[in-house]
C-alpha cells in the first residue's frame, strides 16, 4: 500500500536519506528505529509532503505524493503524529478531536455551531480513555496525555496509514504500558508505522523492524531476526542499547 | 537618453539610504524578530543631529551614537519583555514612535528644516553629483562593516549563533541579553547613520522615518530573514526600481508597481531571496 | 440562553433607542462615526484576534468603500462634473467613474472590491506562507502605496483633500437632523447584524479552525486542511466589513480623503482593537468606539499631548493588559469569584 522508492534527500550537501526503499502492505504494524539522525523523521515528512524529496518516487494506494501538498495528503488517508506533541491549547480535549474529525467537509459547512460529539469523536475519546477530560482545555494536558490526545485526532480522521514519531518518548512506564495497548488495538485494523528508539518496548509490541541508519536501510525483519543481526548491534544496538535502558525513567 | 540615466544616481541613492535603513532593520528584525515601528524615529533623530552639529564629517559618529543609544534604551526598558510575542513589539514601539515624533515637534518645530550640505559635496563627475555619491560611499562603507563584525569578530559570531539557535548559544555561554543589547546598539546606531545621509537629499522634519520606514521593511521582506547579500540586492532592486517606476509611469503608481513586484517576488521566493535553513513547526 | 444574550440586548436597546433621543444630532453624528470604526474594529478582531493575521492595512478596505460611495454621491448631486474636477482641469468624466452613478454598483463595489482585492491579496500571500511580521509589513506596505496612488490620481480622486461637500443620499437632505438619525439607526443596525454574525462564526466549528490556525498554521495543514484558505476567506470576509464601514462613513462624515486611511489610521484601528481586547469581538468594538471618543475629546483640548497619550497608552496596554479591557474585566471578575 504505501511504496518508497529510491528515496533521496540531501540538505546543503548532507544526504539525510540516501536511496530508501521501503514497502509496508496494508494492515501491518511496522517499526522503524535507527540512531539518531538515521533520517527516520526525515522519511516520515517525506511522505507527509513537509520535506520534497531530491529523487525517488513515494506511493500510497495507487497515488503518487511527491510535489502534492500537505493537505491533500492527508485527505488520502496519511495521518502523523510529531516528535514534539502539538495539540491545541486554546481548544478543549473534544474541540480537537472535533476539528480533526471535521476535515472532510466542506469549508462553508464549518459556519455552523457543533453540536454534540459525533460517532468517530467519540470513539476516539473511548480509544484513548479521555473521555473524563473531554471538556478540559488541551492546555491543561500531561505530556502522556497530550500524546493521546494526538493519537486521538488521528484516529478520528480515520486514516488509512497512521505515522507515529516516537509517540512514547518522554513517558512515564505507566503510560508506555498504555500506549502499547493502544497500539496494538490500532493496528488490528489500520496500518501503522512507528518511530520508536526503546528496544523493550520493540519486544513487546513490534512485529516488523526496518533499521534505518546514515539515511540508508540497513536490515529488515522480524525483531530478534534484527536484533541477532551484527551489523545492526555495531551501529545501533551496540551503541544504543545502554541509552535505551537508561532512559527509562 | 540623459533623463533616463539621471534616474541612475537617484534610484542608487535612494537604494544607499534604503540599504543604510534595512542594514540596521535586518539586524533587529532579521535577527531578533522584532519589529520596531520606532526604527523610523532614530533616523530622525540621526537628521536632527546632522542639523545640531551643523557638520556632516562630525555628525556621523555622533548620530551613530545617539540613535544607537536610544535604541539599547528601547531594547532594556520595553523590547526584551516580548521577545515571545514579536507582533505586539509592533504596536509597543509604534507608541514609542508617536511620542518621539511629538517630541521632536516639541524640540525642533513641526515645520521641515533644511541642513545645509558641505561645500565640498557641491559639484559632480558627469551624472553622479558628489552628495550622491558620498550616500552611496557610505552605505558601502556600512555594508563592508556589518560583514566584518559578523564575521570577523567575535562578538559578531556570538551575534550570528544567538540567532541561528538562541537556546543552544544561551547553554553554550552566550550571554545572550548583552548580545541582544549590543545589536539593538548596533542596528539603531545604522538608522541614526541613515538620518545623517537622508540630510543631503532633502529637509529634515518629524515625520522623516515614517516616509522611509515601510519601504526598508519592504527590503528585509525581499532580503529574506537576517541576510546579508538578500538586503543589499533587495535595497538597490527596490531603490531603483522606485526612481524607474516614478520615471515610467507617474510617480504616484510608482508605490503599487514595487508593492506589486515584491508580492511577485515572493511567489518565486516566499521567504524573501536567501534563508537560513530552520527547522521549526509552528 | 437569555443571560447569554441579555449584555447584546442591552446594548443594543441603549444603542438603537436610548442613543438617538437623548444625543444631540452633533453628537450622534460622532457616535455614528465611532460605530463605523467599531466595524473596521470588528472585522481586525477575527483576522488577527481569532485569526492571528495582523493587519495593518484595513484602511486600505475602508477607503475602496469610502471611495465607492464618495463618487456615487458626487454623481448622485446631478450639474455635470464633480466639482474638484472642475477645480483640476478634467474635461469629461473618467470612464472609471461612469458605472458609480448607479447606487447598487457603488454599494455592490463598496463591499466586494474590498473583499475581491483581499482574496487575490491573501492567496498570493497565504499560499506562499507569508505569515505573521511579514503580512503585518506587507499591508502596512499596500496602505502606505494606497496614499501615494489616492493623492496622485488628483483627478480621479480629489487628491490630498478627497472628496467633501455631499448634500444629499437617496433624495435625502444629508445635512437633515432626521436623515442624520437615520443613517445613525442604519450604521448601528449593521454593526449589530454583523457583530452576532462573526460572533456566530467565532463559535462555530470554524472559529475553532481559525484558532487552530492561529496557533499552529503548520499542525493543521496535517489535519488535511488548507491554512491558506481559511485565512484568505476570513481575511476577506474582515476586507468586506471595512468596505462596508467605509460606505457608511462618507454620508455619516460627509468626507473621505486619503488622510482617513493610510498607515497610521490603520494602525490606530488595530491598536483601539487591542486596547478593547483583541480576543473578544466585544472588545474590538468597544476598543473602537472608546479610542474614537478619547481622540475626539482629548485632541481637540491637548492637541500635541494627545499623541504623547496615546503613545503611552499602547505602551501601557501592550506591556500591562495584552488582553485589553475585556481581558482586565475577566481577570478582575475571577478575582472577585474566587
Ligand atoms: N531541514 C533540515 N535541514 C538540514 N538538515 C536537516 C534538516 N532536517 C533534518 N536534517 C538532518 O538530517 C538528519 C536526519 O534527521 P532526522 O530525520 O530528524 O533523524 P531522526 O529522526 O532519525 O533522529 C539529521 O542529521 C538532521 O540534522
Ligand atoms: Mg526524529
Amino acid at each position: 500500500m504505501l511504496e518508497l522508492r529510491d528515496v533521496h534527500v540531501v540538505f546543503d550537501g548532507f544526504r539525510a536519506l540516501d536511496g530508501v526503499d521501503l514497502t509496508v502492505p496494508e494492515g501491518e504494524l511496522r517499526f522503524l528505529i535507527g540512531p539518531n539522525g538515521a533520517g527516520k523523521t526525515t522519511l516520515i515528512d517525506v511522505i507527509t509532503g513537509l520535506t520534497r524529496p531530491t529523487a525517488g518516487s513515494v506511493r500510497f494506494g495507487g497515488h503518487d505524493l511527491v510535489g502534492r501538498k500537505e493537505h491533500r495528503i492527508v485527505r488520502l488517508g496519511v495521518g502523523r503524529t510529531f516528535q514534539t506533541s502539538v495539540v491545541f491549547e486554546e481548544l478543549t480535549v473534544v474541540e480537537n478531536l472535533d476539528l480533526a474529525a471535521s476535515f472532510r467537509r466542506p469549508l462553508w459547512s464549518l459556519a455552523r455551531r457543533r453540536r454534540g460529539v459525533s460517532e468517530a469523536v467519540a470513539e476516539a475519546l473511548a480509544r484513548t480513555g479521555l473521555e473524563e477530560l473531554a471538556e478540559r482545555s488541551a492546555g491543561v494536558l500531561s505530556h502522556g496525555q497530550r500524546q493521546w490526545l494526538e493519537i486521538g485526532m488521528l484516529l478520528a480522521q480515520r486514516p488509512r496509514l497512521l505515522l507515529l514519531d516516537e509517540p512514547v518518548a518522554g513517558m512515564s512506564g505507566d503510560e508506555r504500558e498504555r500506549t502499547g495497548e493502544l497500539l496494538t488495538q490500532i493496528a488490528a485494523d489500520h496500518t501503522v508505522i512507528v518511530v520508536e528508539h526503546d528496544m523493550e518496548f520493540l519486544r513487546r509490541h513490534a512485529s516488523t523492524v526496518t533499521v534505518l541508519h546514515e539515511g540508508k536501510v540497513l536490515v529488515e525483519g522480524s525483531v530478534e531476526q534484527v536484533s541477532a543481526d551484527p551489523r545492526v548491534q555495531e551501529v545501533y544496538l551496540g551503541r544504543r542499547s545502554t541509552d535505551a535502558v537508561g532512559n527509562r525513567p | 537618453m540623459p533623463a533616463f540615466l539621471n534616474q541612475l544616481p537617484i534610484g542608487l541613492s535612494i537604494g544607499a539610504v534604503l540599504l543604510l535603513i534595512a542594514l540596521g532593520l535586518t539586524f533587529t528584525f532579521g535577527q531578533m524578530g522584532v519589529i520596531n515601528m520606532a526604527h523610523g524615529e532614530f533616523i530622525m533623530a540621526g537628521a536632527y543631529t546632522a542639523f545640531l552639529l551643523g557638520d556632516l564629517l562630525a555628525a556621523l559618529p555622533v548620530a551613530f551614537l545617539v540613535a544607537g543609544v536610544m535604541g539599547l534604551v528601547l531594547e532594556r526598558a520595553a523590547i526584551r519583555h516580548f521577545y515571545r510575542r514579536p507582533l505586539d513589539t509592533l504596536l509597543l514601539t509604534w507608541g514609542v514612535s508617536l511620542v518621539l515624533q511629538q517630541l521632536a515637534r516639541d524640540l525642533f518645530g513641526a515645520p521641515n528644516v533644511q541642513v545645509p550640505a558641505p561645500s565640498w559635496l557641491a559639484g559632480g563627475v558627469g551624472i553622479l553629483p558628489y552628495n550622491r555619491l558620498f550616500i552611496m560611499g557610505l552605505a558601502v562603507a556600512g555594508v563592508v562593516a556589518v560583514w566584518v563584525y559578523l564575521t570577523r569578530t567575535k562578538l559578531g559570531r556570538r551575534t550570528q549563533a544567538v540567532v541561528q539557535n538562541r537556546q543552544l548559544a544561551a547553554t553554550s555561554g552566550i550571554d545572550t541579553g548583552r548580545v541582544d543589547m549590543l545589536t539593538f546598539f548596533i542596528g539603531s546606531g545604522l538608522a541614526g547613520v541613515a538620518g545623517v545621509a537622508l540630510t543631503l537629499i532633502g529637509p529634515v522634519g518629524p515625520a522623516l522615518g515614517t516616509y522611509y520606514i515601510v519601504d526598508a521593511f519592504l527590503v528585509v521582506v525581499a532580503g529574506g530573514l537576517g541576510q546579508l547579500r538578500g538586503a543589499v540586492l533587495a535595497a538597490i532592486a527596490l531603490g531603483l526600481l522606485n526612481s524607474y517606476a516614478e520615471f515610467w509611469s507617474d510617480a504616484s503608481l510608482a508605490k503599487v508597481i514595487v508593492f506589486a513586484v515584491v508580492i511577485a517576488f515572493l511567489q518565486v521566493r516566499p521567504q524573501g531571496l536567501f534563508v537560513l535553513r530552520s527547522r521549526v513547526l509552528t | 440562553m437569555i443571560r447569554r444574550h441579555l449584555p447584546f440586548a442591552t446594548v443594543a436597546v441603549i444603542a438603537l433607542v436610548a442613543a438617538p433621543l437623548l444625543l444631540e444630532p452633533f453628537r450622534l453624528g460622532l457616535l455614528a462615526k465611532y460605530l463605523c470604526y467599531a466595524i473596521v474594529a470588528l472585522g481586525i478582531g477575527l483576522a488577527w484576534g481569532q485569526g492571528g493575521m495582523l493587519t495593518l492595512g484595513q484602511g486600505v478596505f475602508f477607503g475602496l468603500g469610502g471611495y465607492s460611495m464618495a463618487m456615487y454621491l458626487k454623481l448622485a448631486e446631478g450639474g455635470g462634473l464633480p466639482d474638484f474636477m472642475v477645480w483640476s482641469g478634467v474635461e469629461e468624466l473618467p470612464a472609471l467613474w461612469v458605472p458609480f452613478a448607479n447606487p447598487v454598483f457603488a454599494l455592490g463595489m463598496a463591499v466586494l472590491g474590498p473583499v475581491a482585492l483581499a482574496l487575490v491579496l491573501g492567496t498570493l500571500v497565504f499560499r506562499q506562507r507569508v505569515r505573521g511580521a511579514y503580512f503585518a509589513i506587507l499591508t502596512q506596505a499596500l496602505a502606505a502605496a494606497m496614499v501615494i496612488l489616492l493623492v496622485g490620481q488628483q483627478g480621479l480622486t480629489g487628491g490630498t483633500n478627497g472628496m467633501t461637500n455631499f448634500f444629499e443620499l437617496f433624495g435625502q437632505d444629508l445635512a437633515e437632523d432626521s436623515t442624520q438619525r437615520g443613517l445613525y439607526l442604519v450604521v448601528a443596525g449593521v454593526l449589530g447584524v454583523l457583530y452576532l454574525a462573526t460572533r456566530q462564526l467565532v463559535q462555530s466549528r470554524y472559529g475553532r479552525l481559525l484558532v487552530a490556525v492561529r496557533d499552529g498554521e503548520d499542525r493543521v495543514r496535517f489535519l488535511g486542511y488548507d491554512p491558506a484558505l481559511v485565512k484568505t476567506v476570513t481575511f476577506a470576509a474582515s476586507a468586506g466589513m471595512a468596505g462596508l464601514a467605509g460606505a457608511l462613513f462618507v454620508p455619516v462624515v460627509g468626507i473621505i480623503s486619503p488622510a482617513l486611511l493610510g498607515v497610521v489610521p490603520s494602525l490606530e484601528l488595530v491598536v483601539a482593537v487591542a486596547v478593547g481586547g483583541r480576543h473578544a469581538l466585544a472588545g474590538a468594538v468597544l476598543g473602537a468606539v472608546v479610542m474614537g471618543y478619547a481622540k475626539t475629546a482629548l485632541s481637540e483640548q491637548f492637541a500635541g499631548g494627545w499623541l504623547y497619550l496615546q503613545g503611552a497608552l499602547f505602551i501601557l496596554v501592550m506591556t500591562l493588559a495584552p488582553k485589553g479591557v475585556v481581558g482586565l474585566a475577566g481577570r478582575l471578575r475571577r478575582a472577585r469569584t474566587t
